[in-house]
């Protein structure tokens, strides 16, 4: 990819975050949506982003998978090659394949991250076939075995995601985002809708992938139960800033903030 | 057929169109040939046929036709079908050109629906009639999206469609109009044509151009240009057959028309491309 | 022996002349004159002419004889001939703002500068088929109201609101704007080539259009600010001598709406506009074409798109009615090879079903 803006190159992977974002501002009209957002985010670590609806979680993190265009502030994102590029530097083809490829979104409503009327086999295969991948009986093993890994049953890789249950077609998305192995996932309530036994076996699932593939995410959620399961670090967002960040247990067994006292408390123990 | 006449139709520029306007199509042409199966908007005028009913290729004829060319002009492979009839006597009327049914005479063919089973020469040009240009409307509404995808190949959404065919059906169910990529880079729809004429596009020695008049878009392949029609490298790309040969003229590697001949529902297959079946007859009747 | 269908020249020799004789009727009737046509089904030629892109009345009457009365087909009639025009000048900008006015009315005032001017209108009529009126020889000439000139002057209902800042300002475009016919349309498109597009689209489908906005399809609160029937001047500016000539008058309607207003942050609430414009008397289509441009301003002005009439691309591809009834149309064309291969895949699907089944 000739036609990335680049800064700096890494001397090693690690010395540099995955992602970094930098005084992000997002205005709608005279709404402060995101003010002044910073954190860095690196390979492997899940990162929650907790708040009330209205804390400018969402606009965050749609910014971050470049959805929106942000006012101010950068986005750079270290490339398999160890190069880093911000965001809306790149070309809208480079930002489109990393898209495609490198990252992944799990959408709250699993309709907004999936082809309804397109079979399960053929979703999931979807990112491989766009990146050149031509052989049917191997692209449906691949969607085959990712549905095995999402605990779907084989069988179904023939049925419209329209035909599964709320939990199943959440399942699916996950399947139809990980098949590129992409290094970073941005999940949007990613259990939201769905029966709490549902919720927690789609939380175990998500564990589990987070560790054995190694991947980094951001997870934005309104709800601290899914985030002290998911989460190594947490980030509490208010009225579009971050009021508090740190260890998931620590934010959430020790708040400094009032706000965060108040959200911690306010949650049925 | 007619004798070429030299005059033109009451006060009408030679092949109806005024020389800006061909000048605009011949620069549109241009960059298309130079952009192999990229689709080049231009800016089409009404022409007194209806849109839908081949102005496009008219168009592209009209642009390139000088007063030394042969036309043919054929229309689901035969010249005497009513549109054919309706354009080349269009041709004959405002270029007053020879216009000729035999492919081998001919040194431009205006089509619809078919490729001659004749091969085309390197100094022959094929027009053909497109109705809708973009391999991807029934995947995406959007000309602006689809503008897009094609300038980042981004042709997933195709591919995918394929796949749920062979899921559902065991094989791609598309039988006319079956998209190809063309030179490698560009996804194309070579015009309702069925799939059985697909692989004379390929390494053709003529030039190949391709006119949708309402839609408002021009594309071409260069001869000897590659062009492969998608498939899965396990389920490749197939042709039809069929079990009968044309009753008239015994080929039995032509596209076959099914023709009901009694109202018992007999049937004969006779070869779609008249030209190929009179010229095979003739040859016949000499031995 | 089989023979191969042949004769298609002839049917089509044949087909012309049912025509030819089908367009004239019964010898007994006098044929219609293109004089009568231009009198007397004037809308008919206004309509014709709007569509048709090309303002000449005696054109329009010529298509309308050779079309049989079928508007669709003198509007293509018509664009055809229009291929063949050389374009010798673009005249300057007309200015409705002085036309002489026979029409001028305002929904948004019970009374105003000027005052509001009827003309000749179906409005007020009862729809009551005057059999009188229409028979042979009953149009009886009736003698016109004497009215007094309209010695007032006639400013704009938009200029008045503008004057206080109620309403935006008319949005600003390119200085030269696009021409439709000589480039192909590309999306998205700027406001000048959504109206020259809506000006010359089918009055159906904008009617269809702007009653959806009404019914609650992106819904703007329209407003019939003004309406304005009359003749203006086209000029055109020769550059060899550097001011403008006169070249001839034409009729048109034009429509100004006053839509929903909008405020933002930085600015107080001001009303929006939808605007119209068609040759001749065709003021129901300037209506239904400004309630159509407003609904397609909708991204410019910050609305959520929701509904068809908001949708660029549904609109302005499918408004064409040259180009929607030749497509429909085509499928009258043969058909058969692409149906043969279709009859092949479907013999063939059926049989491996059956197949299938019988292994079960």
């Amino acid at each position: 990819m000739n036609d990335l803006s680049l800064t700096d190159v890494a001397a090693t992977p690690y010395e540099t975050p995955l992602l970094r974002v930098s005084g992000l501002c997002k205005n709608f009209g005279a709404v402060v949506a995101c003010r002044n957002v910073s954190f860095a985010l690196w390979p492997g670590e899940v990162l929650g982003v907790v708040g009330e609806s209205g804390s400018g979680k969402t606009t965050l993190l749609n910014c971050v998978s470049a959805r929106l265009q942000p006012d101010a502030g950068r986005i750079e994102f270290q490339l398999r090659d160890g190069r880093v590029a911000e965001l809306f530097e790149m070309s809208e083809p480079a930002r489109r394949m990393l898209m495609r490829t490198d990252w992944g979104i799990v959408h709250q409503n699993p309709r907004d991250g999936l082809r309804l009327g397109v079979s399960a086999g053929a979703n999931v295969g979807e990112r491989l076939m766009a990146v050149g991948a031509r052989h049917y009986g191997e692209i449906r093993g691949n969607a085959a075995d990712w549905l095995r890994k999402v605990e779907i049953e084989v069988a179904r890789i023939d049925d419209p995601p329209r035909t599964f249950s709320g939990g199943m077609q959440q399942r699916l998305q996950i399947a139809r985002n990980l098949v590129s192995r992409p290094r970073l996932v941005l999940m949007d309530e990613p259990t939201g809708g769905l029966d709490v036994s549902v919720q927690a076996r789609l939380l175990d699932l998500l564990r589990g992938l987070c560790s054995e593939l190694g991947l980094a995410a951001i997870v934005v959620t309104h709800d601290l139960g899914v985030a002290r399961l998911l989460a190594h670090r947490l980030t509490v967002m208010r009225r579009g800033e971050i009021v508090e960040s740190g260890l998931t247990d620590q934010v959430l067994d020790d708040p400094q903030h009032p706000y965060t006292q108040l959200l911690v408390a306010s949650i049925l123990q | 057929m007619s004798e070429g006449e030299e005059q033109t139709a009451g006060g009408y520029n030679f092949a109806y169109l005024d020389e800006q306007t061909k000048r605009m199509i011949r620069r549109a042409i241009l960059k298309a040939v130079a952009i192999p199966g990229y689709q080049v908007p231009f800016a089409s005028r009404e022409m007194p046929l209806p849109f839908g009913w081949g102005t496009g290729g008219i168009q592209v004829t009209a642009s390139i036709i000088g007063p030394n060319d042969r036309l043919k002009v054929i229309d689901q492979g035969a010249d005497d079908t009513t549109n054919a009839v309706s354009i080349r006597q269009f041709f004959a009327k405002t270029a007053g050109v020879a216009t000729t049914d035999r492919t081998s005479h001919a040194s431009i063919v205006q089509t619809r629906h078919r490729i001659p089973e004749t091969p085309l020469r390197e100094d022959q040009i094929i027009v053909y009639q497109v109705p809708i240009p973009e391999p991807m409307r029934w995947l995406e509404q959007r000309e602006a999206e689809t503008r897009r995808m094609h300038a980042l190949a981004d042709y997933g959404p195709m591919y995918v469609r394929l796949y749920e065919d062979i899921a559902q059906f065991g094989r791609v169910t598309t039988a006319y109009d079956y998209p190809v990529m063309v030179n490698g880079r560009y996804l194309m729809r070579p015009s309702p044509i069925p799939k059985f004429d697909n692989p004379k596009m390929n390494m053709s020695a003529a030039l190949q151009l391709f006119g949708a008049g309402r839609e408002k878009r021009i594309y071409a392949v260069p001869p000897y240009t590659s062009v492969k029609s998608l498939d899965f490298t396990d389920h490749p790309f197939t042709i039809e057959r069929w079990d009968n040969s044309c009753a008239i003229c015994g080929a039995n590697d032509s596209f076959l028309d099914e023709v009901i001949t009694d109202d018992r529902g007999s049937r004969l297959f006779v070869c779609s491309d008249t030209d190929y079946c009179r010229q095979r007859r003739a040859v016949k009747a000499a031995e | 022996m089989y023979v191969a269908v042949k004769g298609g020249e002839r049917a089509i020799a044949a087909a012309h002349q049912l025509l030819a004789e089908a367009r004239r009727g019964k010898t007994e009737v006098p044929e219609l004159t293109l004089a009568q046509i231009e009198e007397q089904l004037a809308l008919a030629v206004d309509r014709v002419m709007t569509e048709g892109s090309v303002y000449d009345r005696e054109l329009a009457a010529r298509a309308i004889k050779q079309a049989r009365g079928d508007l669709i087909e003198a509007i293509f009639l018509l664009r055809a001939y229009r291929t063949t025009l050389p374009r010798l000048a673009v005249s300057l900008p007309i200015d409705t703002g002085a036309a002489s006015l026979k029409r001028r009315i305002s929904a948004t005032f019970k009374d105003l500068p000027g005052g509001q001017l009827l003309g000749p209108t179906f409005d007020y009529t009862h729809r009551l088929i005057d059999f009188g009126l229409t028979a042979d020889g009953g149009s009886v000439t009736p003698s016109p109201p004497s009215a007094p000139e309209p010695s007032e002057a006639m400013p704009r209902v938009s200029g008045l609101l503008g004057e206080e800042g109620l309403i935006e300002p008319n949005p600003a475009g390119e200085a030269e704007p696009g021409d439709l016919t000589r480039e192909p349309l590309e999306f998205p498109a700027d406001r000048a080539l959504r109206l020259q597009n809506l000006a010359r689209g089918d009055e159906g489908f904008l009617l269809a259009l702007g009653y959806s906005t009404q019914r609650g399809y992106a819904r703007n609160h329209p407003f019939a600010g003004e309406i304005r029937i009359g003749e203006v001047e086209v000029e055109i500016m020769p550059a060899e001598l550097g001011f403008p000539v006169v070249i001839g008058e034409i009729t048109v309607s034009e429509c100004e709406m006053v839509n929903q207003f909008k405020g933002s942050a930085t600015a107080p609430p001001q009303f929006t506009r939808g605007y119209g414009l068609a040759f001749g008397e065709c003021e129901r289509k300037a209506i239904a074409m400004a309630l159509v441009d407003r609904a397609l301003r909708a991204k410019e002005l910050g609305e959520e798109v929701i509904a068809p009439a908001q949708d660029q691309e549904f609109v302005l591809s499918q408004s064409d009615n040259v180009e929607a009834s030749g497509f429909v149309q085509h499928l009258k064309l043969p058909h058969y090879v692409d149906f043969q291969a279709e009859l092949n895949l479907i013999r063939r699907l059926r049989t491996r079903a059956t197949e299938a089944d019988a292994a079960e």
